[in-house]
């Protein structure tokens, strides 16, 4: 059952408050105000004719004396009392036409569905206009014109909800049990769609007032001496050179009415739709330690030291990668892996600087191919990492543009930064489809993505980034929406592409066992640090970090018992928001001790190959250790 | 309605071949609706005088009209026929363009609605023109400048005043801008169709609402792609912003766009009818609603076709073009 309080959450927003006050003013006025104005409204005074506005009269007067602001307010009554009788013929009509193809056979509904769309596709003013002439001028006709005319769309809503609902199973339930088609629809259907549809019913009462305005002020709809507002507007109409709030007074009516329905509606809609989640309280981040040493070395074709990425959160900046350091030498391979989350591709991101506002990315040192990253960014820095730096995504299918071919998407890389000419470049990118394998690479540059299989897709993004000369490629889980067998023909293409092209690699998985096949060097990351960096030869057996071994543990191999559960690492990791002060992996670590709460551990280098952050390495051979719960691989 | 192709004749491989490609068969199962859809319009245009309760030439005439009187016009209007003779004559009529006699202006109704078509095509196409022109760009910076929740006060600004004028009546605006530019400032005329000035104001007022409402969507289709992992990917590319925008983004919006497009062109199409009034502007709607008025049925019968033809043929444009721009979704058979 829905739950009141959501219907009243409606009328607690701004604009429900106005909303609802600005109805209710109308249907005051509309109850009131034919006693109580009627007299200025209905008596002809002509003394008083065709006045401008005055005290007395603030829209002024007709052509017969009578007051214009108490005919505007009297008008009020019939304009809302005749929205009402069409949107209640156009709402039985509607649900009747709508919900009718759910219960007839589907011939007849395909019909009727076919129907209803023919029909939406006219404006409803020009149903209205044409059915005027068969129902007559005045109230009666205009009732009905703009009533049916409002048929099809509450019946295409009907049509669209009731065609889900009746597929549902518990509907299906009823129709086997034999319950009668009629009962199915009120016991089961109707009461299922009432919530769209009052609010359709509220937008169209608004539609309607507008329609009648509309109608009546072209002369098709209420007949003088009969008035509504639009017959009004009609009337000041000839007198706007003189009199422009007689037009201007009933013009303003018919908006604030039209707009008082259509603004509840709008209301209702966003109370009843699914309801936003109050953002919980986040906490600041913790001030950065100390950074670790950098390991920057000149010859280095990617430097990267003290890397943050922060994000504006409702109580102070997020920070979901913090103080990273870490450098590729030419043709180097090195893997990023961790839990998701850990930050593995917002580092990618921040260093390629494709950090996307709010977002804030911050360094010490971020240095690619010898330029400066962090204060250059003028066309000459845009075409070097444009042309030097590629990156492959991890969801090939939504990585091309959908809307373009690839052989152009390829070659604008080059006919940007290069300036190379249109054909040449088209050559250039058929040729780099052919560098990846790919079949047929001059019929495939005039096809669009979506002719391609997603390993395939892989590949041209993979030739995308080789239409340059790369000097590294981030690759950001290249492989993981990607069939098994593709995956690895696919990291076959990238260890073949490194070794063509001596371009290094920044492989970032949260697949071990991928990194430990692919990869000279590793990096672990977690809570958005790096808590290791190693040789990948030493991840199987020498990892010193807990978190690492803890890692590598839940990779399943072939002596894996298969009657144990596979093995997972207990607990979940910190979101960015709550950050423990001391190592983010305390609360989860078996040698976690007081000053692992308390403080964190900086990165720090054993030997020339190795950096770990903890303050229990485990540089021997030593039991895995692991939080309890858990089961050693 | 979906009417398919049906199956090529056995033995025809080169037709078997083309019934299988799915241009082919979108082309026909599209016109297939085009054509039954025209020939329900004829139908129901046909049908307005016969739907009318009681004697329709009566009705016209007036209840002091003699006798004889009605019977000649019955006679004129073929209304003496038998229904399917009726029927059959005003198809052929449509065909072959003879839509019968005015009762009020005497003429040809095909004269009547060729003197009155330019004015009003004329308003509604510069209209159209003005909301593209208007709306894509402006939708699209909205989008760019606002998305992430940046710029909290340029959405709010944006939001508020595109949908004050969305939902201000056209003929409304019209009332609006007459008092304001005509009246009160004297920059423009009060209404007919004269030099390039007069349009100025009957477009203006056709065009702002729509434009707003095509905007608005644009706006929130802009920040849906600029989410996407190609945008990223162009990015990647160290694409110029401008290439980004234009190249990357802008094709992936105009789908979306072009069915609010159809939708708003098509309302268009009822709006020049109430900006004429405002205006008195030459054009078929003032004639539509005279001849409503009048009751001259054939020329009201005309109006339904010609009004009722060019939203048929926009949607058929509207439903190419997105086929065009993205085959995948359109070629689908649904």
């Amino acid at each position: 059952m829905r739950s009141r309080s959501r219907w009243l959450a409606a009328f607690r927003t701004p604009v429900g408050v106005i909303s609802s006050i600005l109805v209710l003013a109308l249907i005051v006025v509309a109850i009131v105000a034919p006693s109580a104005f009627g007299h200025g409204a209905s008596v002809d005074d002509l003394r008083q004719a065709l006045r401008g506005p005055s005290a007395q009269h603030l829209l002024g007067t007709d052509a017969l004396g009578r007051d214009l602001l108490d005919r505007v307010l009297v008008a009020t009554r019939l304009s809302l009392i005749m929205a009402a009788l069409a949107t209640l013929i156009a709402t039985v009509g509607g649900l009747l036409l709508g919900a009718l193809p759910a219960v007839t056979g589907r011939r007849a509904g395909a019909l009727i569905g076919a129907f209803i769309n023919l029909t939406f596709a006219f404006p409803g003013l020009l149903l209205a206009m044409f059915l005027a002439i068969i129902f007559g001028l005045g109230e009666q006709g205009a009732v009905l014109a703009i009533g049916i005319s409002g048929i099809p769309s509450i019946a295409r809503l009907a049509q669209t909800l009731t065609a889900s609902i009746a597929s549902a199973d518990y509907v299906t339930a009823a129709r086997m049990l034999g319950v009668r088609r009629d009962k199915v629809i009120t016991r089961h259907v109707l009461p299922n769609i009432a919530e769209p549809l009052v609010i359709s019913v509220t937008l169209s009462l608004g539609s309607a007032l507008l329609a009648f305005a509309a109608l009546s002020f072209i002369g098709l709809g209420i007949q003088p001496p009969g008035y509504d507002l639009g017959e009004l507007l009609n009337q000041g109409l000839p007198q706007i050179s003189y009199d422009p709030a007689a037009s201007l007074g009933p013009a303003l009516t018919v908006v604030i009415a039209g707009a008082a329905f259509n603004l509840l509606g709008d209301a209702v809609a966003r109370a009843l739709g699914p309801t936003a989640v109050p953002a919980g309280r986040r906490r600041r981040s913790q001030g950065s330690a100390a950074p670790a040493s950098p390991p920057v070395t000149s010859g280095n074709v990617l430097a990267v030291d003290d890397l943050t990425v922060a994000f504006p959160g409702p109580s102070g900046a997020l920070t979901p990668v913090a103080g990273v350091s870490f450098a590729l030498a030419p043709g180097e391979v090195v893997g990023i892996v961790g839990e998701s989350g850990s930050g593995k591709s917002l580092t990618a991101l921040g260093v390629s600087r494709l950090v996307d506002s709010p977002g804030v990315v911050s360094a010490g040192t971020l240095s690619f191919a010898g330029a400066d990253l962090l204060t250059r960014n003028g066309p000459a820095v845009r075409a070097l990492l444009g042309t030097s730096l590629s990156m492959v995504f991890q969801d090939p299918l939504s990585a091309l543009n959908p809307a373009i071919k690839i052989g152009p998407q390829l070659a604008e890389v080059t006919r940007v930064h290069q300036g190379q000419p249109r054909k040449d470049a088209l050559a250039r990118a058929v040729d780099r489809l052919s560098a990846v394998r790919l079949p047929a690479p001059a019929k495939l540059a005039r096809q669009y993505p979506h002719e391609l299989s997603g390993g395939m897709r892989q590949r041209a993004v993979i030739a995308m980034g080789l239409m340059g000369a790369p000097k590294v490629i981030i690759a950001d889980e290249p492989t993981t929406a990607l069939d098994v067998t593709v995956q690895s023909q696919i990291l076959d293409l990238l260890r073949t592409v490194q070794a063509q092209e001596r371009a290094a690699i920044l492989l970032i998985s949260h697949d071990v066992a991928v990194v430990g096949q692919l990869c000279q060097r590793v990096l672990v990351m977690y809570a958005g640090r790096i808590v290791e960096d190693l040789p990948a030869a030493a991840l199987a057996a020498d990892a010193a970090h807990p978190y690492t071994r803890a890692l590598v543990a839940t990779v399943p191999d072939m002596t894996t018992d298969r009657d144990q559960p596979l093995a997972t690492i207990a607990g979940r990791p910190p979101s960015p928001a709550s950050l423990p002060p001391g190592c983010a992996f305390a609360p989860r670590c078996m040698f976690a001790t007081e000053q692992c709460h308390t403080q964190r551990p900086a990165l720090t280098s054993f030997g020339t190959r190795r950096r770990v952050a903890c303050w229990h390495p485990q540089i021997t051979e030593a039991a895995v250790p692991l939080a309890e719960g858990t089961v050693p691989g | 309605m979906i009417v398919r192709g049906g199956g090529a004749p056995a033995g025809l491989a080169p037709a078997r071949r083309a019934a299988a490609n799915p241009w082919v068969r979108f082309t026909v199962r599209r016109l297939t609706r085009f054509v039954v859809s025209l020939w329900i319009l004829i139908s129901a245009a046909w049908a307005i005088v016969h739907a009318i309760p009681g004697d329709p030439v009566r009705a016209a005439l007036g209840l002091t009209a003699p006798q004889s009187l009605v019977d000649q016009e019955r006679h004129a209007l073929g209304l003496d026929q038998p229904l399917l003779t009726q029927y059959g004559h005003f198809l052929h009529g449509v065909v072959t363009g003879n839509l019968g006699t005015s009762l009020t202006y005497r003429l040809p109704v095909s004269q009547v609605i060729s003197s009155r078509l330019p004015a009003t095509a004329g308003i509604a196409g510069l209209a159209f023109i003005v909301v593209v022109i208007i709306a894509i760009p402006l939708g699209m910076i909205a989008g760019v400048l606002t998305r992430d929740d940046r710029h909290p006060r340029g959405e709010l600004a944006f939001s508020g005043f595109s949908g004050i004028l969305a939902s201000i009546p056209q003929f409304v605006l019209a009332v609006g801008l007459v008092a304001l530019f005509s009246v009160g400032l004297h920059l423009l005329p009060v209404a007919g169709q004269s030099g390039p000035s007069s349009y100025v104001l009957p477009v203006v007022s056709l065009a702002a609402g729509p434009a707003m409402l095509l905007a608005r969507v644009i706006r929130v289709e802009t920040m849906r792609v600029l989410h996407e992992d190609y945008m990223r990917t162009a990015r990647a590319k160290r694409l110029p912003a401008r290439l980004v925008y234009v190249r990357h983004a802008l094709p992936n919006l105009l789908t979306s766009t072009l069915t609010v497009s159809g939708i708003v062109l098509s309302g268009l199409v009822a709006g020049t009818v109430l900006v004429e009034a405002v205006f008195a502007w030459p054009g078929m709607g003032t004639a539509l609603v005279h001849s409503i008025i009048a009751k001259d049925y054939p020329l009201v019968q005309g109006f339904a076709l010609v009004y009722g033809a060019a939203v048929l043929l926009i949607n058929l444009i509207v439903d190419v073009l997105i086929a065009v721009v993205d085959p995948r979704s359109a070629l689908k058979e649904t």
